[in-house]
């Protein structure tokens, strides 16, 4: 398999500390990690968001380098904060994200956005508000996908189908890194999963003690269960 | 926004201008019967600036306020809003009447100044992501403070008729300016507009928010340095021939977005536009006006602009910030 994303050494102040990754190409990866791991971050170096330093490769080219039109066919960046400061109407939103108009009718009608897509983005409901903001991102085709927590906001069934979605999205040549908190949605539509902690890379996979040791929970009988972190006397007993 | 609106617009700003340089036409149709050339020189030195002012400082403020709103994700802000005229206002006055240079360039270096001081100031004051009520609130102390600072600085000036002097052009007035004064506007402003034109795209995928405009390429902090100063130089030059006038910089852009699908960079264009159409006919309904000549531009476009604010401000009130 042929690497489609190579980063090396990226680092931000404070924030993340020289993580080198690689993805292949159809590789759905999930980032999972406690609040304050560098999830984000991570993401942030990979779109160039907030001057990191470090290389990236997208497909053999630094999509820093590549103009706003090039670059959305690289790669595009979904920020877990799903900031609105202007009210554009949604299908305009989706537009402003690079994407030709025969992929923009097909995003809206994947995501199911059509009776929405003429409607003021500020006047929609907080879980239709995310799936514009997403078709936003998904809408240019990307090589590589950036989203951040893609899955906030959605009710269930929104959630399964849109990782889904991006499962289906990554074949041909393309691929997604997605940080995420559900640790079950993780573990079944990843291809990999990285676990982040103190703005590294700590362990690859949800198996081992490591986990339990970087969450302060562990798997016991299907289900997550608390083990560190709790005051004295409150901890499960196994 | 389609081609033949703004093919509209550009022949209403054409009819507008025609008429502003051709109204009233009764003593100039006498006067080029009995002298054209004394008729020449009144079109050359009288109507043609003041209509060229009224296009270059209209289309200045159109275009700055688009830019402005665009930057501050905020469709009250606006180069008088801000402070931007007061600072230009306060800049020329204390380049005038303290250190007594009066020569157009100095003038305009001045106003400059003064209308990058208010601007930066906002930035302390209010952050570039202000709520609305600060970025007013900070507007209204920055103006307040740079209209107190000009009367004290007329106060303190050596001439004593300097308050005087200075009535006319503070109010915002667009009459008796020369060809060369004009052309000192004008330069700057229409280098303005035009650069600010190149920002358009940018300012739009800024709607997308920080992060994502960042991950397409776009450096925030240039692109926020690049609307204040071309603000700064336009509104500046022109508050320095002409004085302060204030709500064509809020007004404009509101009109220019109706045209966009609310879109606030690629506002920027009919807003120019809009602002310089909305100047002229300004300036055309002062001369119309039973006071003549003594009614400054400045009090008309308060007296319309300042209504159509508060009616914005308790229309827009719960759709302000999304």
């Amino acid at each position: 398999m042929t690497a489609l994303l190579e980063a090396r050494g990226l680092a931000l102040p404070r924030r993340l500390h020289g993580v080198s990754l690689t993805l292949a190409a159809g590789e759905l990866v999930c980032l999972v990690g406690p609040n304050g791991s560098g999830k984000t971050s991570l993401l942030h170096a990979l779109a160039g968001v907030g001057a990191p330093t470090g290389t990236v490769s997208v497909g053999g080219v630094d999509p820093r380098r590549l103009g706003p039109a090039a670059r959305v066919r690289a790669m595009t960046f979904l920020p877990a904060t799903r900031e609105l400061r202007w009210p554009l109407h949604a299908r305009d939103l989706i537009a402003l994200g690079g994407a030709d108009a025969e992929e923009i009718d097909r995003i809206v009608a994947t995501l199911e956005l059509e009776a929405v897509a003429d409607r003021r983005i500020d006047l929609l409901s907080t879980g239709e508000r995310s799936r514009v903001l997403i078709a936003r991102a998904l809408a240019p085709r990307p090589t590589l996908l950036l989203l951040d927590e893609p899955t906030a906001n959605l009710d269930p069934l929104w959630q399964i189908r849109l990782m889904e979605l991006l499962k289906g999205e990554v074949g041909g040549g393309r691929a997604a890194l997605v940080a995420i908190h559900d640790l079950d949605a993780a573990a079944r539509f990843a291809d990999r999963i990285l676990v982040m902690d103190g703005g590294r890379i700590a362990a690859e996979g949800l198996d081992g003690a490591h986990v339990a040791a970087i969450f302060g929970i562990e798997r016991a009988a299907g289900e997550w269960r608390p083990v560190l972190r709790l005051p004295a006397g409150r901890r499960s007993s196994p | 926004m389609t081609g033949r609106t703004l093919a509209l617009i550009v022949l209403a700003l054409l009819l507008a201008a025609a008429a502003s340089v051709a109204v009233p036409w009764a003593p100039l149709g006498a006067l080029l019967d009995r002298d054209p050339e004394l008729a020449t020189l009144v079109i050359a030195e009288l109507r043609l600036p003041r209509a060229a002012l009224a296009l270059v400082y209209g289309a200045a403020l159109g275009a700055s306020g688009a830019a402005i709103q665009a930057l501050f994700a905020n469709p009250l802000a606006s180069p008088d809003l801000t402070g931007t005229t007061s600072g230009a206002a306060l800049g020329a006055v204390v380049t005038a009447y303290l250190l007594g240079f009066t020569a157009p360039l100095a003038l305009s270096s001045g106003a400059v100044a003064g209308a990058l001081g208010a601007l930066a100031l906002l930035l302390a004051l209010a952050g570039p992501k202000a709520e609305t009520a600060t970025l007013l609130l900070s507007g209204l102390a920055i103006s307040a403070l740079a209209g107190a600072l000009t009367t004290l600085a007329l106060a303190l000036a050596p001439s004593p008729f300097a308050f005087y002097d200075a009535y006319d052009w503070l109010m915002g007035s667009l009459i008796d300016r020369s060809l060369a004064q004009a052309a000192f506007a004008a330069a700057p402003a229409l280098l303005t507009v035009a650069l600010l034109l190149r920002l358009a795209g940018p300012l739009d995928r800024l709607a997308l928010g920080e992060e994502v405009a960042q991950s397409f390429g776009h450096d925030i902090l240039a692109l926020r340095l690049q609307v204040v100063c071309l603000t700064a130089l336009g509104v500046g030059a022109c508050v320095a021939i002409c004085g302060a006038i204030g709500f064509i910089g809020l007004v404009a852009p509101i009109f220019a977005r109706r045209l966009t699908r609310g879109h606030p960079g690629r506002a920027i264009l009919p807003a120019a536009l809009i602002g310089a159409l909305l100047l002229t006919a300004a300036d055309l309904a002062v001369r119309a006006a039973p006071l003549g000549r003594t009614l400054p531009i400045g009090v008309l476009t308060a007296l319309l602009g300042a209504p159509f604010f508060l009616w914005l401000v308790a229309h827009m009130r719960w759709r302000l910030r999304p």
